[in-house]
């Protein structure tokens, strides 16, 4: 203490700069918290939308459409949408690529739609265009996931 | 409607989709990301033409 300053009385209470500290961090922690949540749920349900949320806008809309161009020639292919309980091993395996394309998945299964024609050529083709493309909407979450968290600019 | 495609057509709807997705996911910058998604295009085509010719010399 310099000379001639007087010491401040015993019942003076000093401000608390620690808590006010914690309230400035804490808030972003918690937005980026959210974020690394809301992201990748909605990337699942929605292809590209983990990035768009995040507004990397051009990103997010050539994963769109990647994905969900993909999905549907899939279809379009007469390709088969695996069922959760396919019995076999290799079903199982199609399955969960399947269900990596999110709402596409749970809305062609509510339409009774990718029965497959096995008689077609190209169905098989349509087949793993369907699991490649639920796949490959795995990695664009893991990719929102990355970004939401700071890991990847 | 049902999409008839060839399957060198059928490979290359596939390697364009799966090398814009890899691109975007596995790079930083915009510029690595197209020239790492044009090098994916690249490894997905020749490949394919790799194997078409391996098959068939094999066939032969």
């Amino acid at each position: 203490m310099p000379r001639g300053a007087s010491a401040p009385p015993a019942n003076t209470k000093m401000p608390d700069t620690s808590v006010r500290k914690e309230a400035v961090v804490a808030k972003p922690a918690a937005q980026t918290s959210n974020m690394s949540v809301l992201a990748p749920a909605l990337g699942w349900l929605i292809p590209g939308a983990g990035h768009l949320i995040q507004k990397r806008w051009i990103r997010g809309f050539l994963l769109m459409g990647s994905v969900v161009i993909m999905f549907v020639l899939g279809l379009l292919m007469q390709g088969r949408v695996y069922r959760p309980n396919g019995g076999d091993v290799l079903a199982i395996l199609g399955f969960v690529g399947d269900v990596g394309a999110g709402g596409l998945y749970i809305v062609t299964r509510a339409l009774d739609m990718g029965h497959g024609i096995v008689a077609h050529a190209t169905a098989d083709y349509g087949t793993k265009y369907i699991i490649v493309a639920g796949l490959l909407n795995f990695i664009c979450v893991a990719d929102a996931y990355h970004i939401a968290i700071g890991k990847k600019a | 409607m049902i999409l008839t495609l060839s399957h060198f057509s059928a490979a290359l709807l596939f390697s364009v989709f799966a090398s814009t997705v890899f691109g975007i996911t596995q790079r930083e910058t915009a510029r690595n990301q197209f020239r790492y998604g044009l090098y994916c295009f690249a490894m997905f085509m020749g490949g394919l033409i790799v194997a078409g010719w391996v098959m068939w010399v094999l066939r032969h």
